[in-house]
């Protein structure tokens, strides 16, 4: 199957999008399905399963990406990342957070650089948490206004813990309030 | 106690324009109820059998008078004029309109107060030792630890849709009081060969359908670690926890599942990346926080004899032994104010209560309140000199029953006259036993004891580490009553065994009768009903319990506040 959006969320403005998304339907096995031509993001199996052919086409246009489902591990294809034109990440559910750790580790610990999106069940009031986490790019639910989304981006203007947007933590960051002496009241 | 700056405003100012926009869009129909669910549990809303219900955060139990003050004006308000302080250190209110809530938000953030994460799976409030501070036998103050990761921990960009709920506590004192083994991470403070301060990590501990005690993980994480190795285990749980069933969802399962071993070096190889990076604590921070937390003005006092004038006073000295707890600086007490009045729900107290005991802590506390996760209230900073005053204060107000760590000092969760999740009711069961046991030498005869009732298997009531555990349960559509003993919080932490088939709400204080008999009978000096029960097992209770027919005796009431 074979889901094509018109528009995306890109850094935080929406703009026209022309990558579509393979998703193998019952049945089709990784090593065997047929990728199309033109700008494709594959699931990882097929990427693993048909490294050799699907490299040479990124190789020579760019324009093959992969994208992870929640229980994979960024570091499935950790030799390969430099390969592809965006990677994506699927929230099958907007519940299921594993999706926050595999965009941390392809950030921070494997560096990845290039475009990271996020796919699925992808709702304005996630988008603030998947930003830290590195996403730059979000498929948003095509039943949803994307416009509206946009202000998912900019709920919070400080936060407390570092992540990928803000590697350094607040108190690292900012001279924060202190009280040397108490004055002799809780509150 | 912590103070919030520009910061912590900030952000919670802004939580407060985000969530406003999340009800009026759910109003709108702009967000389906699906979709608004999760948004409004991390904001500690929930569905309730009747009305939302809003659970707001106490940080590790500690509270400003102007706090409780603003809880009483909620109450009174937005409410039915009485809050209930629960198990986790928090308040939660039950009868809430989804369209008010942003209002109360306003209200609460006015006092450095708010409702982020208290319900959701995220990391939750985290909870502490309601003596921290003043006890004697504390190691460090663990409340800017607690503060540090309460920070950290919110909004955690990482940690919001979690498989399940995520609960800390972390003991600073040589004897837990924070019930850490029963906790998704239990931290306790210790000082290494250099005299250094470094945590205990515990993990996998629950309760709830599968009873488990967390298990040690790294004897010594040194403190400049904390964050780091926290998130380490975050991780690998947010990668590798079941979701596929939410009954299997908790990090106990996974650490059951790999081995506490195995689970240990996974975290190792997430810290390994993260060890000496940006969320390294530095002493400045460490310090920064401390400060709030300092050792309050305390008067250079001698300590006393608080009977001394009152030796007649049998009440008094019942008080004074129940309800008064000692204290690390000369001539000062800590005071438990009971919600355990019979007749009165576990938790429960009226806005007039809320600003009474207000003015008491900002009379004789230097304007500071504690809520213990048995559910009562805490005035950590009495001068010895003026204990007599203040019990007479407090009894008047009906906070002075002198039954703390006593039979009636039941902790409760709401049960079904609330939960929506609840099997059975708990509040008319405490009520029954309350009021067959209400006698007060009976109960100091009978000594050290905690009875701890859940109305269902989430265990919201912590039955399995109640000395007697009372667990609701369906059968075919009507309330049952299945009861465990032998369960212990604290160093010697254990789960109670289930003594055999369950009873009907109108046994259970015959039930109980007959548990303290057997305790009665087999008691040498000095044992309390646990060690009892730990000694000889459930044998001779299961036997007395179960040798004659229990006659139904008393219904157990209705509906507290319906």
């Amino acid at each position: 199957m074979l889901d094509t959006r018109k528009q995306i969320i890109k850094g935080r403005s929406v703009v026209d999008d022309d990558w579509s998304v393979l998703k193998l339907d019952e049945g089709q096995a990784p090593d065997t399905v047929a990728v199309p031509d033109g700008k494709v993001i594959v699931p990882v199996p097929v990427w693993l399963a048909q490294r050799d052919a699907l490299a040479a086409r990124a190789g020579q246009h760019g324009r093959i990406g992969i994208w992870f489902a929640p229980d994979e591990l960024a570091t499935a294809v950790q030799d390969d990342l430099g390969q592809f034109a965006v990677i994506a990440i699927d929230f099958p559910k907007f519940t299921d957070g594993r999706g926050y750790s595999i965009a941390f580790n392809l950030r921070r610990r494997l560096h990845y650089k290039g475009e990271l999106r996020a796919i699925g069940d992808v709702l304005r009031d996630q988008l603030f948490q998947m930003q830290r986490c590195g996403f730059d790019a979000y498929a948003t639910r095509p039943d949803r206004n994307i416009h509206d989304a946009v202000k998912g981006l900019s709920v919070f203007s400080e936060t407390y813990q570092a992540s990928v947007d803000q590697p350094q933590p607040l108190f690292r960051r900012q001279a924060r309030g202190t009280e040397a002496e108490h004055t002799g009241s809780g509150a | 106690m912590y103070r919030y700056d520009q910061y912590d405003h900030l952000i919670v100012r802004e939580r407060i324009a985000q969530y406003r926009d999340q009800v009026q869009r759910r109003l709108n129909d702009e967000l389906t109820e699906e979709e608004f669910l999760p948004l409004r549990l991390q904001n500690g809303l929930y569905m309730q059998r009747h009305a939302y219900m809003l659970r707001i955060a106490v940080p590790y139990g500690l509270l400003s008078t102007a706090q409780m003050r603003t809880f009483a004006h909620i109450a009174r308000t937005y409410d039915r004029d009485y809050g209930h302080f629960t198990t986790r250190q928090n308040i939660q209110f039950n009868w809430i309109e989804l369209e008010r809530t942003p209002d109360i938000l306003s209200d609460l953030a006015a006092v450095e107060m708010h409702a982020i994460q208290t319900s959701g799976n995220c990391i939750r409030n985290i909870t502490t030792d309601e003596y921290a501070g003043v006890a004697a036998d504390e190691i460090i103050d663990p409340r800017p630890y607690a503060e540090i990761l309460r920070q950290w921990s919110t909004f955690h960009p990482e940690f919001i849709a979690l498989p399940r709920k995520f609960k800390i506590a972390v003991n600073g004192a040589v004897e837990d009081r924070a019930a850490i083994a029963m906790h998704d991470i239990g931290l306790t403070a210790v000082r290494g060969a250099d005299g250094e301060v470094g945590f205990k990590f515990m993990v996998g501990g629950g309760l709830g359908r599968t009873p488990i005690l967390g298990s040690v993980i790294n004897d010594f994480v040194p403190w400049q670690d904390l964050l780091t190795y926290t998130e380490a285990v975050m991780r690998v749980y947010n990668q590798f926890g079941r979701r596929d069933n939410k009954y299997k969802a908790r990090i106990k399962i996974l650490v059951k599942a790999v081995g506490a071993e195995e689970f240990a070096r996974m975290v190792e190889a997430e810290f390994a990346d993260l060890k000496g990076g940006p969320e390294t604590l530095t002493r400045e921070e460490v310090e920064r926080v401390a400060v709030w937390f300092n050792p309050k003005p305390y008067a250079t006092l001698a300590a006393i004899d608080p009977r001394a004038g009152h030796a007649d006073d049998k009440a008094f000295a019942n008080w004074l032994m129940r309800n008064v707890k000692p204290h690390k600086v000369p001539g000062y007490a800590a005071v438990v104010l009971s919600l355990k009045k019979t007749g009165v729900p576990p938790g429960d107290a009226t806005s007039a209560q809320m600003d009474f005991v207000a003015d008491l802590a900002d009379r004789y506390s230097f304007g500071e309140l504690r809520v213990t996760h048995e559910q009562n209230l805490v005035l950590a900073d009495v001068e010895q000199s003026k204990l007599y005053e203040l019990w007479t204060q407090a009894k008047a107000q009906g906070l002075a029953t002198p039954n703390i760590g006593l039979l009636t000092d039941i902790i409760a969760c709401p049960g079904g006259d609330y939960c929506a999740l609840a099997n059975a009711k708990s509040i008319p069961i405490a009520a029954a036993i309350a009021k067959r046991f209400d006698d007060l030498d009976y109960q100091h005869d009978i000594g050290e004891i905690e009875l701890n009732i859940s109305g269902c298997i989430n265990a919201c009531g912590h039955h399995h580490v109640g000395h007697i555990g009372v667990l609701g349960v369906d059968k075919d559509g009507s309330e049952w009553y299945q009861v465990s003993l032998g369960g212990a919080q604290g160093n010697q932490a254990a789960i109670g065994k289930i003594i055999g088939p369950s009873f009907s709400a109108p046994q259970m204080p015959e039930v109980v009768q007959r548990l303290l008999d057997v305790y009665v009978r087999e008691r040498v000096e000095g044992e309390r009903f646990v060690d009892v029960a730990q000694r000889l097992g459930i044998a001779p209770f299961k036997e007395h319990v179960y040798a004659t027919p229990i006659v139904a005796q008393e219904t157990a009431g209705e509906d507290h506040h319906a």
